[in-house]
């Protein structure tokens, strides 16, 4: 009989074969065999994903094995740059989060199953959207202007980061009941192999493949309902009237009879359903494979959001040979339809006049919504917009179709099976289509230039093309003598990056609605990119105690000019085993600890330009062309002239480095019951591609991308998982990480100087060009820029009263200080689960401490002005008013940085598992979970969660109640 | 494969410099890029593919930032919007990290930067056959010489000086001279000149003859009004009043007046249906049928040179309250009004004073609030025939900007003869009348200097010539005279005279070492 070594289960399907004859048998479905054999024969007992095994039959009768599995998304292999290695062999910092450990319940986007689980990473949703994408932040970022998002890559092929036109999220491609294993690497040692753009992490995906003999169908289904959790504070109809009688009674006239809560008027509790299906098996013995359907149909709470999504994948992992050649076929297809409804009518719902009732006969011309209009009956252009018109109105939305597929061979060369070859061939191909705007004549006043010309309509169609070849060789060789082994690969990596974008944007003619659309010119963009490397690892380890691996890439870039284009990222690693030592061999108490060292150099080359480094010219439009007037005998001709304007450039653009020291601890104890990982790092920036003020008069830009600047983060990365209670009835196993990061930006300009400031950032709203953040040297990245608020004795701000930080008698610019930033300095993530019998519970939740946030919803609405500004329409306030009694808006005042702390509890869920369903086969669970559970904080907006740490225009995240079931047979 | 990172732009609307000037006419979009510079942001319009970065686009356009330095810190207008330190202005409390004034200065260089790259790739990729090369080259060069004028006159002779000479990206520029009042950029600007009217040995790249080009296009009689704009305000660039200075002015204006064949608008312009009256007609959406007046306009057009700068700005930032937007063809921004200082020079009858006072209050006590000062609607979207613009709806102007017209030229002669023989000729007397008549007052007894002053801002408000009045006039920082919100005093007080120069922004002082900032900054 066989079984497998790891759980005792029969393994049917395994080849048993005389050595060295073509005599064999291969296993019944329970696992046993029978056959022929003389006592000197050796049997070869061999089965795809395991390792091969001996056996002298030496006069044995029975022959019972146990094989022991050697393979892709088994617990102890980890999938790293361009292979694979053994878990225990790994020197840099690397994690691995598998489907068991997933985050559960309505999840649509990829980023989402990890959250919370990895020390040092941090993903921030782009809010309840349906879809919405969601930030990754590996360790901080290492860049100001450059991309900060990590190199994704999915079952080899490396993702493009830049977006998906009509697609929020660029990993909705793949969906998430696909995903086998996420694998984040980290430090330097681990990510330098993909050299130039690694310096924010790389996080590897990989999808589940077949496995086993038998067909394996498994369905998952729930169904969810969203329901929004907090209001934005604002003043009710009551209030409002009261106030504005008193504070302005010339304008009391403007304000209506009714009461109207805009915020109900647009978000609704919504259901929503997710669906997959996926079988997975071997064809004839010859063929695993495995192939899902997915369907999404998420809605958001915001009315009328809507996002459908469709996917298909389908896996393919032959072997040839006896296992020589290996190929892994995997082909993932996506269709996505997305409403994106109209969120700017979140910003309206929090402003506009609640005396006003939200549709009326007197409003006709405006399809029937209350609209602010002028004495000629115009929409008012400035004023607050009826956010269910602009629901209504508005047509918003995407298809997208996306397909990735690659195909990649290994082969272990017959004449010298320690050498193996790999190619991977890969494209990654997305149209995206967009359309909306406003189709008819009738009116939609809250689109003063779509208004004015009877309806306006755009579409925008983007496609995209990435194409990949990767190719290496790798040698193994283990010298049991020595007591060493060693393993080299060399490869070369090509990339080619495609795109183009169409617009069309056509109208209809106001002084002639029954007229064909006018069509505004078309336009194209495409622009392309390539990169070219050649990369190489050695590892050597000696002992199983010493471990030293070495990497190698040279990257080039189309992006630099030839004297830059190449870029040489080195790495070493070192660790030791210290378990393997003779005084811990026999220690019961330490299961496992391994110190890590690494030291790697990596690079940043996505910054956004294809062409950044030499000049080029870009023709006007039409509508920036210059108008002169010929005359011809008192009669004057237009004389249309387009414009051809030079680029600036930066023929010296070159790589961003990243230098990261680490130096990590893999400890495991009581058999590994308890176990993790502790890290410390510093990352060092140089060069950053930085968008700076060039030296006026020198270049065809005021600001351009160049290399300057240095930027630091250094942190902590502590974690540790326990399997606090393990009886047969009884699991209960809790996990907790905790990351401290620092950053600091160290230089900024090629010259040190203490006067200057820094370079300014974050657009608020309010006014025009106002931006509250700054990058400054000795601060961290994007910290606020602000002043400081003086306090009356009953503790409330004094309206434009400021501290005179420097002392100069006046309020300037120089009295302006850094108060916080949004990095939280602290993040926790904790997680805990528990089983019993056939009952299953977890939850999990983060913090993140430490961090501010600026609240720009009350910086911007709590101020009485607000109300009345210009005497021809009313705005709503935002309840913050009272506390400040401010008249005019104080945008810079350091009261609005507002301390964002908090611990949000992200799902909890409890599930029941069937076993043995009608058949002996069929297993089933049904779950429940709750998302967004609650948030603990002190911050007084709606959530404190906000990527870039301005709080303005959110689509509030709900609250998910979700049932769900998933059956496999 | 490792040939493929040798990329060129596929994209249709991008070549490189040596492919894209293959014919005069192409080599034309590049000189029209220049004259666009003035008027919109960028290559997308209204916004979306600036010229500029780090800014809001609509407030980088270059007449935008120029009223905003010339006019905002003047009796003429005021604006309290919250656009970051905007306010600043109006109070004359500016630092060196004003935004808006950073933004005029790179904007200005942006303007020589553009003319350099051109000038250069005219040299070398016109072939012999295209002739009217050298003329584009000569409006090129105008085109930068009223750039650095307009730098020069903001911020001094300390600014980065680069001609076509300097490679691009290659050096730190160095400033014009050492002295924020010096000699150097001030001889550079009036020998291009010169160059440009014909009136040196070479005369290669020359202007053409005035009005024999399209309305826009910089004749000799715009480099002609410069020459004399420059010579006029010496005294201050050079800080040294010099008479021979005065006497070329004389010499040019004199070219203006009696070359040009320019004549003022009048009566005789009138038509049935007009419903303007003639003054008007210099600042409406077909003002482009001045030019027997105007002697060089920035060109906006709400159709193909839209902007949120220019003439939009000036026109939508001037409407609000209980202004009826339709009236004037445009949005309502409710921003620039004008303060009681410039209403009451102002005699009844006079057709100049146009102001929208319904909800307007002549005090102003609350520098954020619109109605505080009169509105001024002496620019409006509207035809003579009371028409909106062609962009009326999506509120883009089609009103030129008057750069220079031949009214300024009268008072500037009157101005030089009373600076050198202290009397007014009588033919510029003559000319002065001419202006009064149309305004539809009387002709004063006696004209002395300050006459003039009041005078120039009767007939020239709003058409950014008020801040380098005052400073000629010594006027501008001093207490001889005060305006509401001078010094952030809503009576008006005098201010550092250390405000009569712009600071160079800290970021330019900061980016290229070889500057120094000017003065108390």
């Amino acid at each position: 009989r066989v079984s497998d070594a790891a759980n005792g289960d029969p393994m049917p399907g395994v080849t048993v074969v005389v050595k060295g004859t073509t005599n064999g048998t291969i296993t019944t479905p329970d696992g046993t065999y029978s056959m022929q054999v003389a006592d000197s024969d050796v049997l070869l007992f061999s089965f795809i994903g395991f390792k091969n095994q001996e056996v002298n039959v030496a006069g044995q009768s029975v022959i019972n094995i146990q094989l022991k599995s050697d393979n892709i998304g088994m617990e102890e292999v980890v999938v790293i740059g361009y292979g694979v290695s053994k878990k225990k062999d790994l020197t840099g910092s690397v994690q691995t989060i598998s489907a068991k450990d997933f985050n559960q319940g309505a999840i649509t986007s990829p980023q989402q199953l990890m959250n919370g689980k990895v020390a040092g990473v941090q993903i921030t949703d782009g809010g309840g959207a349906p879809g919405s994408k969601s930030t990754i932040r590996v360790r901080g970022g290492s860049s100001l202007k450059a991309s900060n998002d990590p190199l994704i890559i999915v079952d080899g092929v490396p993702m493009d980061n830049s977006d998906v036109s009509g697609m929020s999220n660029p990993l909705s491609v793949v969906n998430p009941n696909d995903i086998e294993t996420f694998t984040v690497l980290k430090d330097a040692s681990a990510t330098a192999i993909y050299g130039s753009r690694a310096s924010n992490g790389v996080i590897l995906i990989t999808t589940k493949k077949g496995k086993g003999t038998d067909i394996h169908v498994d369905y998952t289904g729930n169904v969810s309902v969203n329901t929004p959790t907090k209001m934005v504070d604002v003043l009710d109809a009551g209030e409002y009237s009261e106030l504005l009688k008193q504070k302005f009674p010339a304008n009391a006239g403007l304000m209506g009879s009714a009461s109207t809560d805009w915020q109900k008027e647009i978000y609704k509790t919504t259901t929503s359903t997710d669906h997959s299906i996926a079988i997975a098996g071997n064809v004839k013995k010859v063929m695993p494979f495995r192939a899902s359907v997915g369907y999404n149909n998420s809605n958001g709470i915001l009315d009328q959001s809507q996002m459908q999504r469709t996917t298909g994948s389908l896996n393919l992992n032959p072997s040839f040979f006896k296992d020589h050649l290996r190929i892994n076929a995997s082909m993932k297809g996506m269709l996505l339809k997305n409403n994106f409804s109209n969120t700017d009518a979140i910003g309206d719902a929090i402003s506009m006049d609640p005396t006003q009732a939200v549709t009326g006969d007197a409003y006709e011309p405006f399809g029937g919504y209350f609209a602010w209009a002028d004495s000629q009956g115009n929409p008012n252009a400035n004023a607050p917009m009826n956010p269910r018109a602009r629901i209504d109105q508005k047509r918003n939305r995407s298809t997208v179709n996306r397909f990735i597929g690659n195909f990649q061979a290994d082969y272990k060369f017959h004449f010298l099976p320690e050498l193996r070859a790999n190619l991977n061939v890969g494209t990654d191909v997305s149209t995206g289509e967009d359309d909306g705007g406003v189709q008819n004549a009738l009116g939609a006043a809250w689109d003063v230039p779509a208004y004015a010309r009877g309806g306006a309509y755009n579409t925008y169609l983007q496609k995209k093309k990435n194409e990949l070849l990767d190719f290496y060789l790798q040698y193994t060789k283990d010298l049991p003598d020595y007591k060493s082994r060693f393993d080299v690969m060399g490869g070369y990596s090509w990339q080619h990056f495609w795109k183009q974008e169409e617009t069309q944007s056509f109208y209809n003619d106001p002084l002639d609605p029954d007229a064909d659309h006018v069509r505004d010119p078309y336009k194209m963009t495409k622009s392309e990119n390539y990169l070219v490397s050649f990369f190489g690892r050695a590892n050597y380890v000696y002992d199983d105690r010493y471990y030293v691996t070495f990497t190698l890439r040279n990257d080039g870039s189309s992006r630099f000019s030839d004297e830059n284009r190449w870029g040489l990222f080195p790495s070493l690693a070192l660790a030791w085993n210290v378990k393997g030592e003779n005084f811990l061999t026999d220690n019961s108490t330490v299961s496992n600890m391994k110190l890590r060292l690494g030291y790697g150099v990596t690079g940043q080359q996505d910054i956004g330009n294809d062409y950044g480094y030499f000049g080029v010219y870009t023709a006007g439009e039409t509508t920036a062309a210059y108008v002169y007037y010929k005359e011809v005998n008192g009669s004057y001709q237009r004389v249309l002239v387009n414009t051809l304007r030079p680029e600036g450039y930066d023929a010296n653009l070159k790589w961003e480095e990243t230098v990261t020291y680490n130096a990590g601890i893999d400890y495991g104890f009581f058999n590994d019951r308890l176990y993790g990982a502790l890290d410390v790092y510093l990352r060092k920036t140089n060069d950053l591609l930085n968008e700076i003020p060039v030296p006026a008069g020198a270049n065809l830009e005021n600001v351009l991308t160049t290399n300057v600047g240095n930027l630091e983060n250094k942190g902590v990365e502590f974690s540790v998982n326990g399997v606090l209670i393990k009886s047969t009835d009884l699991t209960w196993e809790l996990g907790a990480n905790v990351t401290f990061n620092e950053n600091e930006i160290t230089k900024l300009t090629r010259v040190d100087d203490l006067n200057y400031v820094g370079v300014a950032n974050g657009d608020i709203s309010g006014g025009t060009g106002n931006m509250i953040k700054i990058h400054q040297v000795g601060q961290p990245v994007g910290s606020f820029f602000v002043y400081e608020q003086v306090y009356g004795q009953d503790g409330r701000p004094i309206e434009g009263v400021y501290v005179d930080r420097d002392v100069d008698g006046e309020i300037t610019t120089a009295d302006m200080y850094v108060a916080g930033n949004p990095s939280p300095k602290v993040m926790l993530g904790i997680n805990t689960s528990l089983n019993y019998k056939n009952w299953d519970f977890s939850l999990s939740g983060r913090a993140n401490l430490g961090m501010k946030v600026y609240n720009n919803i009350a910086s911007n609405a709590g101020y009485f002005n607000r109300m009345q500004t210009s005497g021809q329409y009313l705005g709503n306030l935002n309840s913050d008013v009272f506390n400040t009694g401010f008249f005019t808006p104080q945008y810079f005042s350091d009261y609005y940085v507002k301390n964002a702390s908090f611990f949000r509890l992200d799902n909890v869920t409890l599930g029941y598992r069937f076993k043995d369903l009608m058949s002996s086969k069929m297993n089933m669970r049904v779950y429940a979970t709750v998302n967004n559970v609650f948030v603990l904080t002190d911050y007084d907006g709606i959530d404190p969660e906000v990527s870039d740490g301005i709080d303005r225009n959110i689509y509030p995240r709900p609250r998910t109640f979700l049932l769900g079931v998933s059956v496999s047979f | 494969c490792v040939n493929d990172l040798d990329v060129l732009p596929i994209d249709p609307s991008m070549d490189t410099s040596d492919k894209v000037y293959d014919s005069q006419e192409a080599l034309y979009q590049g000189l029209t890029k220049i004259y666009a510079g003035f008027a919109v942001s960028g290559q997308k319009g209204p916004s979306g593919n600036g010229d500029l970065g780090g800014f809001d686009e609509g407030h980088s356009q270059y007449w935008r930032g120029y009223f905003v330095c010339q006019e905002l810190p003047t009796d003429e207008c005021v604006n309290g919007w919250g656009d970051g330190t905007l306010p600043t202005v109006s109070q004359m409390t500016w630092t060196s990290s004003q935004e808006h004034i950073r933004q005029f200065y790179y904007r200005a260089l942006y303007q020589v930067s553009l003319v350099n790259e051109f000038i250069r790739q005219a040299k070398s990729n016109a072939s012999a056959e295209w002739t009217a090369v050298p003329q584009y080259v000569a409006e090129a060069r105008f085109l930068r010489a009223l750039a650095y004028w307009h730098a020069l006159d903001l911020f001094g002779n300390g600014i980065p000086f680069v001609t076509e000479n300097d490679a691009i990206g290659s050096t730190l520029p160095n400033p014009a001279g050492k002295d924020e009042r010096g000699p150097e950029l001030f001889n550079y600007i009036e020998s291009e000149l010169l160059a440009i009217v014909g009136d040196t040995d070479d005369d290669t790249y020359v202007l053409l003859d005035p009005r024999k080009g399209m309305v826009g296009q910089a004749d000799k009689a715009a480099a002609w009004m410069l020459l004399a704009k420059l010579y006029l305000n010496h005294g201050v660039y050079l800080a040294k009043v010099d008479n021979a200075y005065y006497t070329k002015a004389r010499n040019y204006l004199n070219k203006v007046i009696n070359e040009g064949g320019y004549r003022l608008i009048d009566a005789t312009d009138a038509v049935d249906g007009d419903v303007y009256n003639v003054y008007e007609y210099l600042f409406l959406a077909d003002n482009y049928r001045c030019n027997s007046e105007i002697i060089y306009s920035i060109n906006c057009d709400g159709l193909n040179s839209q902007t949120y700068g220019a003439t939009t700005y000036i026109i939508n930032a001037a409407v609000g309250g209980e202004m009826n937007k339709a009236d004037y063809g445009c949005g309502s921004w409710g921003g620039n009004r004008t303060t009681k200082a410039l209403v009451n020079k102002f005699d009844n009858g006079d057709i100049r004073a146009l102001w929208f006072t319904n909800g307007q209050s002549l005090e102003i006590t609350k520098q954020d609030q619109f109605t505080h000062g009169y509105a001024v609607v002496k620019f409006k979207n509207m035809t003579r025939d009371g028409k909106p613009g062609g962009n009326a709806t999506s509120e883009f102007a089609d009103v030129d900007v008057p750069v220079f017209r031949l009214a300024d030229a009268y008072l500037m002669a009157a101005e030089v003869d009373l600076r050198l023989e202290g009397t007014v000729s009588s033919a510029n007397l003559n000319n002065l009348k001419k202006i009064t008549d149309r305004a539809g007052v009387t002709f004063p007894t006696t004209v002395d200097l300050n006459y003039i002053l009041d005078e120039r801002a009767r007939e020239l408000y709003w058409e950014c010539h008020r801040r380098t009045d005052l400073i000629r006039f010594g006027k501008f920082t001093s207490r001889d005279y005060v305006w509401p919100l001078k010094g952030g005093d809503l009576n008006g007080k005098a201010v550092d005279k250390k405000y009569n120069l712009m600071p160079i922004p800290s970021t330019d002082v900061m980016a290229n070492t070889n500057l120094k900032q000017n003065t108390d900054y």
